[in-house]
């Protein structure tokens, strides 16, 4: 289930918005798609984004992309535990499988982005779920 | 396990080369020198000759077996062209010979090998001239991309991007990216070409270029080609032409007669080099005569006398792309394999290719999905998603195909059909060998309805199964390095 | 028709069953106009008329000459069998291992070649090869740019110039600061190098033994281009590494060079082999194929090719490199030159080139009016001499006595006009070495 707090963008990263922070990740469609995940690019701390910036990198067996920042901000913090075991990703992708924390620019950029519900909206029409 | 270095034995060894004395030290300072030899194995020669050959029996050639690869040309490669390119006569010559004063007159029958190999590939393709310089097929594309580059730099155009098909091999964004250029994909249409619509409304002054591959990683051949040809020429743009899939059009169609400026061949598919297990290869470029200015040096030039000499004259080359002339041995092979086929020759290359893929096409068409049902070329590609739907999807009917003794098709490529499935038979196999690939292929998608776990748990027939790939990019293991294993930095 | 196995009897079967009269149908989607109207290319030879043929081109080829030529590709010796070996069919028809289980033979040989590179280097990750020692040097270069992030490089003249000649027109197109520092009596010079190194310098790039074949230690440089940030990319010798200090004790980040001296004839241009080798921490940012050692299900160990999502299949025009076809058999063939010669064997071959050239100068110092020139330098198998007039008379003079005495070096070093580069092999014998000093003495 798409947890109701969170806030999507069109490729398919999540954030978790408290105040001025924002947590970033990756959706289950999309670690599904990758398949198994091999490698992360952590985000370097202190990095200044744009929303729409390629923040990193990601790597699955048969696959590689690019996640964006989904809000401009400035990366505060990196999930660590990802880089020993990228698998976390793939079991819990909306909790311990998040990637980097933002602190946000101008935290009502939100709005920009979908809701949980149309973001599985937005999933049925493209036809793959 | 054991490694080969797992069964040295210290103090063992295999091959002296010379017998002179050594006794003094090492005439070079101690600081200079490292501390400890480098941990290689240690074996006697019969010890290494049973290593590999046990080796080589884990392994799968075109001499083992049907090795259908789409757009990878697997035929079979002539023995002769092995034994030629091992003459002395070529083995042996040092490539600086003819860079010496007085040096072209010594390696003659070399150049003449360059030269007249390039003569017969722009025949065949409707080239101007060809270099031999790229060392392999992506090379060949970097070479093309460069050239392209090199042409718009002179003429003052402004061009930053080329535009590549969706079904396209991942060698040309890449190839197009290190030449300095943006990507932009062009779709394919319902009919599996190229969508030349969405072509014309992307197709701009910005545009450097096209690469195309012809006919495409579907086996299709647009006949609408020379419309595209006319299209990016209106913008002074270039086009190019992946060799990958010439096979199909051997002697029937030539490249520099339908719109293309600029051609690379795979000696290793098309002209049946061997593929080494992943190389060496060779990939010429051939090129208009308007961009002959451009090659690579050298060039192979003759005098009106008819010797040959290296022209390093060219202001406007694009440089070195390969230390020397190429992969010499392999265009040597090629050339052998040309000599043999002659005109006739090369037209029933083509012939074959394509009924031996029509063939298999017909066969199979009421088993798998066929994305394109029309006439394919020298490779055809089905879907398996019907079979996807319960549960068997086309990396398991690769393997099941690896326990009924064959060598799978291409999988999950061209991108732009889901399980894909390429299949390219080439026209050295026989009908018996496609006939008996053929009653396999069924034979699995009759499983995929009556018992799928079977096919789900191939191969069984293997020294291995199904490898954990995941692991080995988690955490890799890329070498084993002996004593130095421990605390390095 | 030659290796074209069905009948015309088989062919009209297989018209039927795809439903058309004749093959020229299957041709019918290629419009009329667009047809080739026949290929002027002479009919096909026979088997034994090719090899007479050819075997007559093969003669019109000097390969006979007493070589004394260098310059990044040598005369050693091969096993005869090393050559048994790499022509089993199993290997050598064989294509990328794409399916693992039933390529367990090439892939076990490439992660034995990756092993055997870094042991030799000193270095704890390779890849399964490049195409040649230039291109190795070029895809270094862009490793270096892709860990740093930066945009400058920085290449030393004694450095292979036909390899800098390479690197140019690859990186012509792409926005790179590519400067090079002039060498001093025949090493990098360091004052030139420090004055030159910046914050953006991704890598500084040296050959050891360079291209004058002189031996350096390049851990200071090492060290200076850490203290920027940069990385030490060094090209080398692999037969020299039987003897000298390695790369990797010199705390260099990648190795690169040409392996052709492990078991790959000289065979006029090719083919190669580049191999490159590098720390573990930079593994993701290397280009070209790499195979990795995992389980199956049954916990039973294999090979695979891993990484790959560094490639161009996956990564397109994002991919570290282009490569796909590289030089498989080549590698495979200097793992076999590795453990036929073995952990004593390249030592002591490689000491015997060391004794061999060693003896060589001295009798050719011995010449009155030839000089050594970059003197106080230690040599490998190679080394410069000044000669009294231009070298390219002396070479055209001593072709007609069957020597190739060596490498004049005006062509890429205009100053050097009266320099030849010699390098001297195992396979050189004592009568052979004799005859270049008298040869050479008449000619002066």
């Amino acid at each position: 289930m798409t947890p109701a707090e969170l806030h999507f963008t069109e490729q398919h990263e999540w954030a978790r918005v408290e105040g001025d922070v924002a947590t970033v990740g990756i959706s289950d469609y999309a670690q599904n798609a990758l398949g198994d995940i091999t490698f992360v690019e952590l985000p370097i701390v202190g990095a200044e984004l744009a929303k729409g910036d390629e923040a990193c990198a990601i790597e699955s067996a048969k696959a590689a992309a690019s996640i964006y920042a989904p809000l401009s901000g400035k990366v505060t913090e990196v999930n660590e535990q990802i880089e020993d075991d990228p698998g976390l990703i793939n079991t819990d992708a909306y909790a311990e499988g998040w990637i980097y924390k933002l602190r946000l620019a101008d935290p009502s950029q939100v709005d920009s982005l979908m809701d949980a519900a149309k973001y599985e909206g937005f999933l049925a029409e493209q036809g793959d779920h | 396990m054991k490694l080969i270095f797992d069964k040295s034995v210290p103090g063992r060894r295999a091959v002296r080369t010379t017998d002179a004395a050594l006794g003094d030290a090492i005439p070079i300072d101690r600081k200079m020198l490292r501390d400890t030899p480098a941990e290689l194995p240690e074996l006697s020669e019969l010890d290494v000759v049973r290593h590999f050959t046990e080796l080589s029996g884990k392994n799968y050639g075109v001499d083992s077996g049907f090795y259908p690869l789409g757009s990878c040309t697997m035929k079979y490669n002539p023995k002769v062209a092995d034994l030629i390119s091992q003459l002395p006569g070529f083995a042996d010559l040092h490539p600086l010979i003819p860079q010496l004063p007085g040096g072209e007159v010594m390696v003659q029958g070399a150049l003449a090998v360059l030269s007249e190999t390039g003569r017969l590939l722009s025949e065949i393709c409707g080239m101007a001239e060809f270099t031999m310089q790229p060392l392999a097929g992506a090379h060949g594309e970097l070479t093309g991309a460069m050239i392209i580059a090199a042409y718009h730099k002179h003429k003052g155009n402004e061009k930053t991007t080329i535009l590549i098909p969706d079904s396209a091999h991942g060698t040309n964004p890449a190839s197009a990216a290190i030449a300095g250029y943006d990507v932009k994909t062009v779709p394919s249409n319902a009919d599996g070409v190229i969508d030349v619509n969405a072509l014309r409304s992307m197709v701009d002054d910005s545009v450097a270029g096209v690469m195309l591959t012809c006919p495409n990683t579907l086996g299709l051949f647009n006949h609408h080609i020379k419309n595209i040809a006319d299209l990016v020429h209106s913008v002074d743009g270039l086009m190019y032409y992946d060799g990958a899939n010439l096979n199909a059009l051997l002697g029937h169609c030539r490249p520099g007669e339908i719109g293309f400026d600029i051609v690379h061949v795979n000696l290793h598919k098309t002209f049946a080099t061997p593929h080494g297990g992943g190389g060496p290869g060779a990939g010429p470029v051939g090129v208009v005569e308007r961009l002959t200015e451009f090659l690579p040096t050298s060039v192979v030039c003759a005098h009106d006398d008819g010797s040959y000499y290296l022209d390093y004259d060219r202001p406007k080359s694009i440089g070195y792309v390969a230390p020397f002339y190429g992969n010499f041995a392999i265009v040597l092979r090629a050339y052998a394999y040309m000599l043999m086929l002659g005109a006739e020759g090369l037209l029933r290359v083509s012939e074959n290719a394509v009924l031996n893929a029509n063939y298999v096409m017909a066969k199979l068409k009421g088993h798998y999905d066929l994305p394109i049902d029309a006439a394919c070329m020298h490779e055809c590609v089905f879907s398996a998603s019907r079979q996807a739907a319960d549960g068997v999807r086309a990396i398991n009917i690769a393997k099941a195909l690896i326990d009924r003794g064959f060598h799978p098709m291409t999988v999950y490529f061209p991108l732009t059909v889901p399980e894909a499935m390429m299949i390219e038979p080439t026209e050295t196999e026989s009908k018996e060998t496609l006939d008996a690939f053929i009653d396999a292929m069924i034979e699995i998608a009759e499983l995929t309805k009556t018992d799928p776990d079977q096919l789900l748990a191939c191969p069984v027939t293997t020294p291995v199964g199904q490898l954990d790939e995941t692991l080995a990019a988690r955490k890799p293991n890329v070498a084993s390095l002996g004593q130095s294993e421990n605390g390095d930095d | 028709m030659p290796f074209i196995a069905n009948t015309d009897a088989q062919r009209q079967e297989m018209l039927a069953a795809v439903g058309a009269e004749s093959v020229e149908d299957l041709f019918a989607n290629i419009p009329p106009e667009l047809r080739c109207k026949g290929l002027d290319i002479p009919p096909g030879l026979t088997e034994q008329e090719v090899r007479n043929q050819l075997a007559g081109l093969a003669e019109h080829n000097s390969s006979g000459l007493i070589s004394f030529l260098g310059g990044g590709f040598y005369d050693h010796f091969i096993p005869a069998a090393l050559n048994t070996i790499v022509s089993r069919s199993e290997f050598y028809t064989a294509y990328t291992p794409y399916q693992p289980e039933i390529s367990q033979g090439t892939l076990q040989a490439i992660y034995e070649y990756q092993s055997a590179i870094c042991r030799l280097t000193g270095m704890e990750a390779a890849n399964a090869s490049l195409y040649d020692g230039g291109t190795a040097v070029y895809e270094a270069i862009m490793m270096s740019l892709r860990v740093t992030g930066r945009r400058k490089v920085l290449v030393d003249d004694s450095v292979s110039p036909i390899y800098r000649k390479m690197v140019r027109s690859y990186t012509s197109n792409l926005g790179i600061d590519l400067m090079e520092t002039q060498s001093r009596e025949g090493l990098p010079d360091r004052k030139a190098i420090a004055d030159q190194i910046d914050d953006d310098t991704a890598a500084v790039i040296v050959q050891n033994p360079n291209f004058f074949g002189c031996i350096d230690d390049v851990t200071d440089l090492a060290e200076m281009v850490h203290a920027r940030g940069g990385l030490l990319i060094v090209s080398c010798y692999p037969i020299s590494l039987g003897l000298l200090k390695t790369p990797g004790e010199m705390n260099a980040d990648i190795v690169v060079g040409e392996g052709q001296s492990l078991g790959m004839s000289v065979s006029f241009g090719g083919p190669y082999l580049g191999f490159m080798a590098t720390r573990r921490k930079y593994l993701r940012k290397m280009p070209g194929r790499i195979v990795g050692l995992t389980v199956d299900a049954q916990g039973r160990e294999g090979f695979v090719l891993t990484l790959q999502a560094r490639e161009q299949h996956i990564r397109r025009e994002k991919a570290t490199s282009n490569i796909c076809t590289n030089q498989g058999l080549c590698a495979l063939t200097s793992l076999v030159y590795m453990s036929l010669l073995g952990k004593q064997g390249l030592a002591e071959l490689s000491g015997i080139c060391a004794h061999k050239a060693d003896y060589a100068r001295d009798l050719l110092l011995k010449i009155p009016g030839v000089t050594i020139r970059f003197p106080g330098r230690w040599y490998f198998n190679e080394f410069v001499l000044n000669l009294p007039m231009a070298a390219d008379k002396v070479i055209r003079g001593l072709f007609n006595r069957g020597l190739a005495a060596g490498f004049p070096l005006g062509r890429y070093f205009p100053e050097m006009n009266n320099c030849l580069l010699v390098a001297v092999t195992e396979k050189r014998t004592k009568e052979e070495i004799d005859f270049l000093a008298h040869s050479l003495e008449v000619m002066l």
